[in-house]
């Protein structure tokens, strides 16, 4: 045990000493919410600063009435369709759009020519110009007028409540969870990975600089594998607890700066008073949907969310770290790790496209139970679920069956690692593994 | 006190046996040879006793116990295959390593600057491992094998890679730990190694031991009597004494090989040989341990 613990105190002080460390630690959090951010600065600025695109129009119709809109800029064609192609031909124009003559009932025919295939997003806004013009022919020939049209829009939204087991009305909302349960499940998908193939990577570097026969004249293969599988699971903790601590700190700062410290009430008092009273009705909708939506976030369990997320961060990462180290003891180069690291990660990847497929969009159906019950995928799924509410006995099964898995897998993992670290050179595919597995003592 | 016994030692592979019923006997204060070809099974024996694999069969004791997980602190090891951390700077890893062995904390500071003192190499405690040249980390490696002060140390090719004042710097670490009380075992195929350092040696061949006993029993049990003769004016012997050759190095002078019958002193041939020619030189052929090593391991191979 004393030997377990020098080692964890090693791998954790190795890698938590490194500058690369403090980088990432510190940069992680800022860089994610500043690549976004950058981007959509980006296409806004684009957006914004766009050359209108020019368009030939040939409109045979004559219903239509074409003015420049920020994005397009129409050249009219008066002639025919062959002289109009001719005239768009000799230029570096965007595109030629041609409107043969068309019954409103049923517009058919158009056809836009262009260079170059086009983004989705430009021949939209052309298909949109021509289908709001189109929409308003037909109002006109069905006697509506746009008030009549615009009152027609309705929206409804439900107020969500759960009724829980002992009677008790919860305010819910789905979005939120779905949020939470995407946020959740990426995250835990991304640290097993990182912090997994941070164990092969270690593991693999101690076999090729040969120090591992010296260490294991020390200390049994086993302690050593724990050692390390530990040692890089206090740097992960450590990692995310200084970066819920940076969140936390950032965003109390951004809101602050903000002013939305007070408490939402306050805060809506203070501005309705000083509001003129038609600006205050219309306000009042839309501060009770902000008021629901804080009802909401109050009612979320985030002490239990975090609770099972540092649970199954741990049980997914020591179940697939054991793997991940045996690999790493079975190879001699990251390189010719890739055959094993295959099947490994697949239950992982399948947990996390099953997250996005089924368990956020029927988080309590047959195929979400089971993808949280079954150790592989557990992690993942559960806490992409979690937020939706699960029964306690599913979670408690879940729990359970991971702590056996992990225990399978350390066995497992184990038995190849005492084997492999001390062979160097061989050529190894399932079958050497499995007979690794097999040796006695 | 033996350091080191082992009974009947066996490790099998699925399509191989390493080690047939091996015995071995190390006393004690003795630098032990441990020969053989590659793939003998000197390894296996090694790991064996460091506990990194487990035998399948047989006994071995160290100082007279059991061979136990707390004699882990008892045994330094330096495998040939050696490597260090190369991220960790000198004195951490010296610390680790040598807390790993089971030394506290100041114990293992305390050691490890006295021998970083000894070597002469005081400014590389803060050196990455990846910085110094190959005969540095051999050196820091070297340290970390005996820095726990084990009193069974087993060396691997100790020499491979050293420079020779490098080595001739180790040769003396390792007849000071003798000295003071360690027992060394070595395993090499170089024989120089072994005939200027150990006293007693075992060769091991195929998984199985041929000899051991004392550098002078063995040199005693191979060698076949011959003399080596320079002398002036060629003769011819008969009766028990056989010529094996005499060859002319210049004008009358000769050099012959007589091998004699077993129970011969080297004193009666030399008195015959007085009668007969004008000796310069007399010496016996004493075969070194690279021709017994070679002959032992061909005559078994030719089996």
């Amino acid at each position: 045990m004393n030997k377990i613990w020098l080692i964890v105190q090693r791998e954790f002080l190795n890698r938590v000493q490194k500058k690369s460390f403090l980088i990432a630690t510190i940069l992680v959090p800022l860089i994610f919410p500043a690549i976004m951010g950058g981007m959509v600065w980006y296409m806004i600025n684009q957006y914004e600063n766009a050359k209108p695109e020019i368009v030939h129009v040939l409109d045979e119709s004559g219903k239509f009435d074409f003015k420049n809109t920020k994005k397009f800029e129409f050249i009219i064609e008066k002639e025919s369709l062959e002289k109009a192609k001719e005239n768009y031909k000799n230029t570096k124009d965007f595109a030629l759009l041609y409107v043969p003559n068309i019954d409103i009932a049923k517009p058919e025919g158009f056809t836009i020519f262009t260079k170059e295939n086009p983004s989705i997003e430009k021949i939209g806004d052309l298909e949109r110009l021509l289908a709001d013009r189109i929409q308003d022919l037909k109002l006109e020939a069905y006697n509506i007028d746009k008030e009549t049209l615009a009152s027609l829009k309705t929206k409804v939204d439900f107020k969500q409540v759960n009724i829980t087991e002992t009677g008790e009305e919860k305010s819910s909302n789905s979005g939120i969870y779905y949020g939470l349960g995407f946020v959740l499940g990426i995250l835990i998908y991304m640290f097993v990975l990182i912090y997994g193939i941070q164990i092969m990577q270690g593991v693999i570097d101690e076999k090729t600089s040969k120090i591992v026969e010296v260490i294991v004249s020390s200390v049994k293969p086993f302690q050593l594998m724990m050692g390390k599988i530990i040692g890089i699971a206090s740097v992960g903790l450590l990692q995310f607890l200084i970066w819920i601590l940076i969140i936390t700190f950032v965003s109390s700062s951004v809101l602050s700066y903000f002013g939305l410290q007070m408490p939402q009430k306050q805060l809506t008092e203070q501005i309705t008073k000083q509001m003129p009273d038609e600006v205050k009705e219309a306000q009042e909708v839309p501060n009770k949907k902000v008021n629901e939506l804080l009802v909401n976030l109050s009612e979320i369990p985030f002490g239990k969310i975090a609770a099972v997320f540092v649970f199954y961060f741990l049980g997914g990462y020591l179940l697939y770290g054991a793997l991940f180290a045996a690999v790493g003891s079975a190879v001699d180069s990251i390189q010719e790790s890739q055959q094993f690291q295959f099947p490994i990660t697949l239950p992982l990847l399948v947990a996390y496209m099953g997250l996005f497929l089924v368990i956020l969009r029927d988080p309590h159906g047959t195929m979400s139970f089971w993808l949280s019950i079954i150790p592989l995928t557990s992690p993942v799924a559960m806490v992409g679920r979690i937020a939706f509410g699960v029964p306690t006995w599913e979670l408690v099964l879940s729990m359970v069956l991971l702590v056996g898995g992990f225990i399978f897998t350390t066995w497992v993992a184990g038995r190849i690692y005492r084997v492999g670290i001390l062979m160097s050179g061989t050529k190894v595919n399932y079958k050497v593994l499995a007979k690794w597995f097999m040796i006695k003592n | 006190m033996d350091a080191l016994t082992a009974k009947g030692v066996i490790k099998r592979y699925t399509q191989h046996v390493a080690l047939d019923d091996v015995s071995l006997t190390i006393p004690e204060q003795s630098i032990y040879g441990l020969l053989g070809p590659n793939g003998a099974g000197k390894t296996t024996f090694i790991r064996i006793v460091n506990q990194i694999i487990n035998a399948d069969a047989g006994e071995i004791n160290i100082f007279g116990e059991k061979l136990s997980e707390k004699h882990i602190g008892v045994i330094g090891y330096l495998p040939e295959e050696r490597g260090l951390y190369k991220k960790l700077k000198v004195g951490e890893q010296l610390l680790y390593l040598a807390q790993l062995k089971g030394l506290s904390r100041n114990e293992a500071l305390a050691r490890s600057k006295k021998w970083i003192e000894k070597f002469d190499i005081k400014d590389w405690w803060n050196k990455k491992v990846e910085d110094l040249s190959k005969g540095m980390a051999q050196k820091v490696q070297f340290i970390s094998t005996v820095m726990h002060e084990p009193r069974l140390i087993i060396l691997d090719e100790p020499f491979s890679g050293f420079d020779p004042v490098n080595a001739q710097l180790i040769t003396e670490q390792i007849l000071d730990l003798r000295k003071n009380g360690s027992t060394i075992i070595f395993s090499t195929h170089r024989m120089e190694t072994v005939e200027d350092l150990c006293d007693h040696v075992a060769l091991i061949n195929k998984s199985k031991k041929i000899v051991e006993g004392t550098k002078k029993q063995i040199k005693d049990t191979y060698k076949n009597n011959t003399f080596s003769i320079e002398h002036k004016g060629s003769f011819s012997i008969n009766g028990q004494y056989e010529l094996v050759s005499q060859t002319k190095v210049e004008e009358n002078y000769f050099h012959s090989i007589i091998r004699t019958p077993q129970l011969d002193t080297p004193n009666q041939l030399l008195q015959q040989l007085i009668g007969l020619t004008e000796v310069h030189a007399f010496v016996e052929k004493i075969p070194t341990m690279s021709e017994i090593f070679i002959n032992l391991v061909k005559g078994k191979s030719d089996e």
